[in-house]
């Protein structure tokens, strides 16, 4: 049975340069931002929804993670969950990122306009759903909610570190099994609103766990890889094989989930084939799309699938820094194959499509370095630690 | 009785964490035929004992793929050579509609035969004799203890070394097995004719007693006073008539009501001078007409009777409804090719009533005149 560090748990900084390539990476991110809404605003407005899409599903993935945690009661996550509690603070400022787009809604959204909403039976339907105050309000609603059980998880979570009071434990459960159907809602909604809604006439009853499966895996690999850089550093020592293997399956186990629901999404719709739901996918098969589409299912799928089959792959601490990587490119890819076809013009892949994403990757770690200077590394008072450490397949 | 063989040393321990020291120190003693049992599985044993991954994985992979090959080959031939059959205007070789059903005979044939190879081929079934069987050995490791044996047939071997080492590690009741190499050796074997006999027999005759007991002995009628009459039902033999048919056929020449035979089968021009039609060209009438005419015209004919529907160049191709031969046509040609058909088109007489079909007349009248209007119709 291994023992604690004696140093564990202590609060420790990034290491300088990090805390300072965080800062460039979003300064540079925010001023490539400012340059793309300046000088063409609609395709900005486009790629600002992908990366809002990408970050919110890292944040509602990382806090559903830590809910997931303490419903299944599971042992052997225990001892990284601070970093997944990291990663869910940026529900904190993934709104930040939608609010330039609550400006360009008209660019964005075929239903903010008035005369195709009364010329279109089907939109003029839907209406009183897709209507700009009840969006923001749905907007604001989700992200309300989202911060509010983030706050009260981490809250318990930290609390525990100086009470090692079991019963916050008790309360955590609880608080989970509140935040399940709620989490199931919200991620729909927020898919729903923000991606399907570009496209008001299609409608995917399957859409909602599509994203959520998305969802997890993003969370997922920069946990994954976030653990696996903090154990390389020092910060996280105490971790075996046994915890990265369980990491690594469970990143195989969504790949084959996300390909799952894509398909069966696929499937249904190919097989009513219905005129109202195949345009969407018969977009996404012409001008080009098609090689992105095969594109998707090789990068999201194929190669992920292939590199973490065998058991030791799923134990390699480099693979699996490599699969996490590589997994949240393809998530980015997929929202941008989800996004992107409604913004019409080709395949747009140009300076704001490869810049963008640089903010994300800035404000995900300015977020974490300002959270592991102020937290444990280790859930130091969880009732659950001692077992986890010493986690055996 | 028979020669008693020494089969093993055992030695019990009381918790999952000696064990697995137990087996740690026993592979680092160099043994090699050992083997350890639990009441549940142990975490980390594998390691412990140092056994190399297991090859059942290689089995589950060959299955898997023959099921994948199966499903596929099995649809291919099916809707390909065996029945084609259009269904939604798609393709015969729709590969998306097989995915779900190759998925399903990949799971469930690796996993089955997967557990079949493994009891089979690990556990010597249909042979289930094993020294430990039996034995108060296996019943404490099968309750509450954590027991190892190392084998005699190891290349270490020495009894008196063994019981040495197994009381150094904590080890406690250490015991020897022996076992009936009689027992042993002549135990069943999977292709033995009398095993298979056995077998056969055995499904033999639970078969004929399912279906004895279930058929016969506990057969009740259930509530039979109505259904059980003294009447012919259809499609029944009868002695009362000669040719034995329960079912009569009309007597020749019988004419249902609402069937009168058509009178111009196979004379399109005379259906032409002859027919009128009976419907003139209202609102309702010609609702009616489109709404049959999409239903049962449109498929091939095109929604505008172009002749230009999807279903294009599966078939030959349906002429236009809009040509000079078919505009100048009277209303009873058309007519007479929707009753009597013509080149491929079958018959819709049994589809559409004699008045649909008249409406559907005067709908593709108002299709050709939308096509090919006339002067006056510009006015």
């Amino acid at each position: 049975m291994s023992n604690p560090a004696p140093d564990m748990g202590l609060r420790r900084e990034l290491p300088e340069r990090v805390t300072r390539l965080a800062w460039i990476l979003l300064i540079l991110g925010v001023v490539l931002y400012g340059a793309g809404y300046l000088l063409d605003a609609k395709r900005a407005a486009f790629n600002n929804v992908v990366g809002f899409l990408f970050l919110a599903s890292v944040a509602g993935g990382a806090i559903f993670l830590i809910a997931l945690e303490y419903l299944a009661g599971a042992v052997w996550s225990v001892p990284m969950r601070r970093a997944t509690e990291f990663l869910a603070a940026l529900t904190l400022v993934v709104p930040l990122l939608a609010v330039p787009l609550l400006f360009h809604l008209h660019d964005l959204f075929h239903w903010t306009h008035g005369e195709a909403v009364a010329a279109e039976k089907v939109l003029a339907g839907k209406a009183p759903y897709l209507d700009i105050d009840f969006f923001i309000i749905r907007f604001a609603a989700v992200f309300l909610v989202w911060n509010f059980f983030y706050f009260l998880f981490v809250r318990n979570s930290t609390k525990q570190d100086s009470t090692r009071d079991p019963k916050l434990t008790t309360n955590n459960v609880r608080l989970a099994a509140v935040f399940m159907p709620v989490f199931a809602i919200t991620v729909t909604l927020t898919v729903v609103d923000w991606a399907m809604s570009l496209e008001p006439n299609w409608y995917s009853t399957i859409l909602g766990v599509y994203y959520f499966s998305g969802t997890v895996l993003a969370a997922l690999s920069a946990a994954t890889y976030a653990i696996i850089k903090f154990h390389e550093n020092g910060y996280l020592p105490n971790l075996r094989r046994d915890h990265f293997y369980s990491l690594g399956a469970l990143l195989f186990a969504f790949i084959n989930f996300w390909a799952y629901i894509a398909f069966s999404q696929f499937l249904l719709i190919w097989y009513a084939n219905l005129p109202e739901e195949t345009f969407w996918f018969i977009k996404r098969w012409k001008e080009g799309w098609e090689y992105v589409s095969i594109l998707l299912i090789i990068v999201h799928f194929v190669v992920p699938y292939f590199a973490l089959l065998t058991q030791d792959s799923k134990m390699d601490t480099k693979r699996l820094k490599l699969m996490s990587i590589w997994i949240l490119f393809a998530h980015l890819l997929d929202l941008y194959w989800l996004v992107m076809p409604t913004y019409g013009e080709g395949i747009p892949f140009g300076w704001m499509e490869i810049g963008f994403p640089i903010l994300l990757v800035g404000l995900a770690l300015v977020v974490l370095s300002y959270k592991v200077k102020r937290n444990n590394m280790i859930p130091v008072g969880d009732p659950k630690l001692e077992r986890g450490l010493s986690f055996h397949l | 009785m028979n020669e008693q063989h020494l089969f093993a040393i055992t030695a019990l321990f009381d918790t999952p964490e000696e064990i697995v020291h137990a087996a740690q120190e026993a592979s680092k003693a160099g043994y090699t035929r050992f083997d350890v049992n639990t009441p549940y599985p142990v975490h980390g044993m594998d390691k412990a004992m140092r056994l190399k991954p297991s090859r059942i994985g290689v089995f589950a992979l060959v299955f898997g793929l023959l099921g994948v090959f199966s499903a596929v080959g099995f649809m291919t031939w099916v809707t390909l050579v065996n029945y084609p059959l259009v269904i939604g205007g798609k393709p015969f070789w729709s590969w998306p509609a097989f995915v779900p059903i190759a998925f399903e005979v990949t799971v469930i044939l690796a996993s089955v035969l997967t557990v079949v190879t493994m009891i089979v081929l690990y556990f010597r079934f249909p042979n289930n004799a094993h020294p430990l069987h039996d034995t108060p050995y296996m019943k404490r490791v099968s309750s509450d203890k954590f027991g190892i044996n190392i084998q005699a047939d190891d290349p270490k071997f020495d009894e008196k070394e063994i019981r040495a080492f197994l009381g150094r590690i904590g080890g406690k009741e250490i015991s020897p097995i022996y076992f009936d190499a009689e027992e042993f050796e002549h135990g069943q074997k999977l292709f033995d004719p009398k095993f298979l006999g056995v077998l056969a027999v055995t499904a033999l005759v639970v078969s004929a007693m399912t279906y004895v007991v279930f058929n016969k002995v506990l057969y009740m009628e259930p509530f039979s006073w109505m259904s059980a009459q003294e009447k012919l039902k259809a499609q029944q033999p009868s002695e009362l008539f000669k040719d034995g048919i329960g079912m009569r056929p009309p007597v020749e020449g019988t004419v249902a009501r609402g069937f009168l035979p058509y009178a111009f089968k196979g004379k399109p021009d005379e259906a032409g001078r002859f027919l009128a039609n009976p419907l003139l060209s209202t609102k309702e009438v010609l609702e009616r007409g489109k709404s049959r005419y999409m239903t049962f015209c449109s498929p091939c004919h095109g929604n505008f009777g172009r002749g230009d529907s999807r279903l294009q160049g599966q078939f030959p191709n349906p002429p236009t409804l809009h040509s000079d031969k078919v505009r100048n046509w009277p209303d009873g040609n058309i007519y007479h090719v929707m009753t009597d058909g013509q080149n491929i088109m079958p018959s819709y007489a049994t589809q559409i009533s004699k008045d649909d079909r008249w409406a559907i007349v005067q709908y593709i009248r108002v299709l050709q005149r939308a096509q090919n209007a006339k002067e006056s119709d510009l006015k």
